[in-house]
């Protein structure tokens, strides 16, 4: 096994086990903070297939403003009164068989495809870095979509703004 | 040698992992985290295929679904602070104003 097979394991097994612990922990903090070294990981492993630049913005918007965001809103509303006894809810069980269901559908289709091989690399693309190629990428055939998500951004925080406001009554 | 079925299928685990949170749980902040986690996974295929195909369009990809991850995050804690203030609970299942 290579350094590269080495890693690709240690960040698979660190993301899915700390993933799994954040959906069984009963306090909302404790889940949070599970998701940011799976958050991590996942990072780690997108340093692995050469997107160095989405690993520094999945790390800056996933673990530095959404988790932090998700934290606020947790120390913001009152949680003590609220504590259950049971996490789980009662559709548990049908729930596991259908994932597990999924589970094996998705691998099996996993190991029987086969992908297209490699395209080939275009032109004049070869000697940019992965940086340069994705702003490339946004500010040329995907111009209109990013226009588009600060949008979706603007609507949001106006949205946000609008539903977490006391209204005048209350 | 890690292949793209290697990437695919640990896409698969944490995307069910995601899909367990959602059905399972009754605290509607673990909800909303398991579909954070849900698109993560699908960033993981999207990048996978963008460096096994050669393609940038992939990675660009990833960069909008972060964009509505945190747009959905931002829309969906104010959902639950409103909703909170108005009932005083987290759980899934007490929440029933729109039941019959």
């Amino acid at each position: 096994m290579g350094l590269q097979d080495v890693l690709f394991y240690y960040f698979a097994i660190v993301a899915v086990v700390t993933a799994l612990m954040a959906i069984t922990r009963h306090n909302p903090v404790h889940s949070v903070l599970f998701l940011v070294p799976c958050f991590f990981h996942i990072a780690g492993l997108f340093v692995l297939l050469g997107a160095e630049f989405l690993a520094a913005i999945q790390i800056l918007v996933y673990t530095g403003a959404i988790m932090v965001l998700y934290l606020f809103v947790i120390a913001l509303l009152n949680l003590t009164g609220v504590r259950g006894r049971r996490i789980a809810h009662r559709q548990s069980f049908l729930a596991a068989i259908v994932v597990l269901i999924l589970m094996v559908q998705l691998v099996v289709l996993g190991l029987t495809s086969t992908f297209p091989g490699p395209f080939e690399k275009l032109a004049g693309a070869s000697f940019l870095g992965n940086t340069e190629a994705v702003g490339a990428g946004i500010y040329t055939t995907f111009l209109f979509p990013f226009e588009l998500a600060s949008l979706v951004l603007l609507v949001a925080i106006f949205g946000a703004v609008v539903l977490a406001k006391k209204e005048a009554g209350e | 040698m890690i292949t793209l079925t290697h990437y695919l299928i640990l896409a698969a685990i944490i995307f069910l992992i995601g899909v367990l949170g959602v059905l399972m749980r009754r605290n509607i902040i673990i909800i909303l985290l398991s579909i954070e986690l849900m698109l993560n996974a699908v960033n993981i295929n999207l990048v996978a295929f963008s460096h096994y195909l050669n393609n940038i369009a992939g990675q660009v990809f990833v960069f909008f679904v972060m964009t509505i991850a945190a747009a959905e995050a931002a829309v969906g804690l104010a959902i639950i602070v409103a909703l909170f203030r108005r009932l005083e609970t987290l759980n899934v299942d007490e929440i029933n104003l729109m039941k019959g």
